[in-house]
């Protein structure tokens, strides 16, 4: 069952002098329940502005986006933002975690956006997620008390604790060294396919994009698909590309 | 509706977090707000205290609303029978069922001090009086109807006449005497405090006493007065009616009034403190809403600083009208907490000894306790104000583009 489908989306923005900025020229994806995508490309070839798209939180200039089976430009606003909050999670290449809030806080912040059990009973799933990402015991640290790894299996735990069916990394171990975020990468990969959640990464790492089933590449707004052993290749000397 | 209730709560929970991060600068600027609110709760509080303060000696001094006075005199040199008019009082009295009633009249007695005798002046009263005045008593009792019936009259005194007599100890039923065509033997059963400083030597007796002890031909020349409690809706009517009535019954040659003689006929209380109260007012006012935009202030920085915070929420599921309350909550709950602090200051300042005596002015009243109102207006204007300061950066914060804010 699909998810998230994309048809023939653009994304153009007009740059100050007034020109417009192809960033996306036709993009078509499918992305079905147990995907894992892997999407790589050079620095600014628009795979930000397309994780953007995949995560409702941009509107196509052209073609539409169908969010399980319903044209997302049919959905209001708050409708919108309610799907996200209930099906997607976010993975950023700078963790984003919440200053000045415990770990345990952090966790707890998309639940306070869910209504029923998972609102009320908010606190005891973020601690089952945090011990799921193995930091049930920094439960209470403040982020800046955490290493990069760490912050980082918080915003696994962040990301996953409602269920989403869609999770979103955009370069999550581009902020790592190469052990850890290999670590990192393993349990989200792991934790993704024990919630049956689809996962699409966005990387620069071949050890990364190699996790995935599917692999793409992004390149001057087109997406294309790839062969996984091309991805290692076109990762491993990015002067190369 | 479960979505509801969690949306209320989580949006509480979230403006309370984010209160409590920064609470330095938070508590900074609600300084302001919890001083202006302790000052506008303590003038609204002292204002009200004082005003019933301010009733209450009115009250003593010419009764509670609706207090009708009754006088009779005659128009020409034969002055109008004393009996008839009591016997005309009597009778409307019953005719209109009025609760409280009671002839007084004015007259001097002279009194025997140990120091020497003097002129004293001496109200006659009934009982109830003392319920229409709301007396209060430093010392001793008010009259009961058993005083009717005693040989020697009982005597309430002010402190002026008690000082006289040199305090003595009324368990010991002291006596003074009363100078007239014979002598009289009259027992203090109770002191009143003076009405101002340095009042003169003040007495009451019961009316049946004064009777006794006064010659007809005395009494005639000062008849008696009627004062009557009625209610206040019927007061207008009741004068009509009582002044025909007895005007009626005592025939040619007599004239009657009734009058209204309690504070709410003469215009209501004039508050003494109020030149006070209006500028404390405005002084708190203005602070309210220094404190208001040190408020706003504060929070647009804070929503500034928090752009990329919103975007992260956003992307979590955070809808534009949750983030808009979320943060407006933010302003309320904190001026919220600042106002039932000012509120506490408030309460503190206007119940301490030295602004009691201040307030009373050495008058001898009974404060009421602090006014209920006065705290809700407090907490009232501290909420209102949080909701205004918190609008504007609540704007901001939707207007958040949150694939702008968590770009990097
Ligand atoms: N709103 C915008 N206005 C102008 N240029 C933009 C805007 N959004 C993205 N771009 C440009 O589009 C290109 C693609 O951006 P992005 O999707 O962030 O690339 P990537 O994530 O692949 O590095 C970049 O050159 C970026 O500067
Ligand atoms: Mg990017």
């Amino acid at each position: 069952m699909t998810i998230l489908r994309l048809e023939a989306v653009t994304r153009t923005v007009a740059l100050p002098d007034g020109s417009p900025l192809h960033i996306l020229r036709g993009i078509d994806l499918g992305v079905a329940v147990g995907d894992h995508v892997s999407i790589v490309g050079r620095s600014g070839s628009g795979k930000s502005t397309l994780l953007n798209l995949l995560g409702l939180l941009d509107s196509p200039t052209s073609g539409e986006i169908f969010f399980e089976d319903r044209p997302l430009s049919a959905l209001r606003s708050g409708a919108r933002d309610r799907a996200r909050g209930r099906d997607i999670g976010f993975i950023f290449q700078q963790f984003n975690l919440l200053a000045g809030r415990t770990a345990l806080e952090n966790v707890m912040t998309p639940l306070l956006y869910a209504s029923g059990r998972k609102f009320w009973q908010r606190r005891k799933l973020a601690l089952e997620m945090l011990d799921r990402v193995g930091l049930a015991e920094r439960a209470n640290s403040m982020p800046e008390q955490l290493s990069g790894g760490e912050q980082q299996r918080v915003a696994i735990a962040r990301a996953l604790v409602r269920g989403p069916r869609l999770i979103l990394a955009d370069e999550p171990t581009g902020a790592l060294d190469i052990e850890t975020g290999a670590s990192v990468m393993q349990l989200l990969d792991s934790v993704a396919q024990q919630t049956g959640a689809a996962l699409i990464t966005i990387t620069h790492d071949a050890n990364v994009a190699a996790l995935a089933d599917r692999h793409y590449r992004l390149d001057r707004g087109v997406l294309a698909p790839v062969d996984v052993r091309r991805v290692i290749a076109l990762a491993e000397p990015e002067v190369a590309l | 509706m479960s979505g509801f209730a969690s949306g209320l709560v989580g949006a509480f929970s979230e403006a309370w977090a984010e209160v409590r991060i920064h609470k330095t600068r938070v508590l900074m600027s609600l300084i302001g707000v919890a001083v202006a609110v302790a000052a506008l709760t303590s003038v609204v509080g002292l204002g009200s205290i004082a005003e019933q303060a301010m009733i209450e000696t009115y009250e003593r001094q010419s009764g509670r609303p609706a207090t009708l006075i009754v006088n009779v005199w005659g128009t020409g040199e034969v002055p109008p029978d004393a009996l008839a008019v009591s016997a005309a009082f009597d009778t409307v009295v019953d005719r209109y069922q009025i609760e409280y009633a009671g002839a007084f009249t004015h007259s001097s007695q002279t009194v025997q001090f140990v120091d020497g005798a003097m002129p004293v002046t001496t109200m006659g009263v009934e009982v109830g009086y003392g319920t229409l005045h709301r007396v209060v008593m430093t010392n001793g009792r008010w009259f009961v109807e058993a005083d009717e019936q005693r040989l020697a009259p009982a005597l309430v005194v002010n402190e002026a006449f008690y000082a006289r007599m040199g305090w003595p100890e009324l368990s010991g039923h002291p006596t003074v005497t009363l100078l007239g065509d014979t002598k009289t033997a009259a027992v203090v059963v109770g002191v009143i405090p003076e009405k101002w400083e340095g009042e003169e030597p003040v007495m009451h007796m019961l009316n049946s006493a004064y009777l006794r002890i006064t010659p007809p031909s005395v009494v005639a020349w000062s008849p008696p007065m009627l004062e009557a409690w009625v209610p206040t809706e019927l007061s207008d009517e009741l004068t009509f009616r009582i002044k025909r009535d007895i005007a009626g019954a005592l025939g040619e040659g007599v004239n009657v009034d009734v009058s209204r003689q309690d504070y709410q006929a003469w215009g209501g209380t004039m508050d003494p403190f109020g030149p006070f109260k209006l500028i404390v007012t405005g002084v708190s006012i203005l602070v309210l809403l220094l404190g208001a935009l040190g408020l706003v202030n504060i929070s647009m920085v804070t929503v500034k600083q928090r752009i990329r915070e919103i975007g992260i929420r956003r992307s979590f599921g955070a809808t534009a009208g949750r983030v808009f309350f979320a943060v407006m909550m933010e302003s309320v709950v904190a001026s919220a907490v600042a106002g039932v602090v000012g509120v506490m200051i408030a309460v503190l300042v206007i119940q301490s000894d030295l602004v009691q005596s201040w307030i009373t002015s050495g008058f001898p009243v009974d404060l009421p306790p602090f006014p209920v109102e006065a705290a809700i207006i407090g907490i009232g204007a501290a909420t209102l104000v949080g909701a205004l300061a918190g609008l504007l950066p609540a704007i901001v914060a939707v207007r958040v583009k949150v694939i702008n804010a968590i770009r990097y």
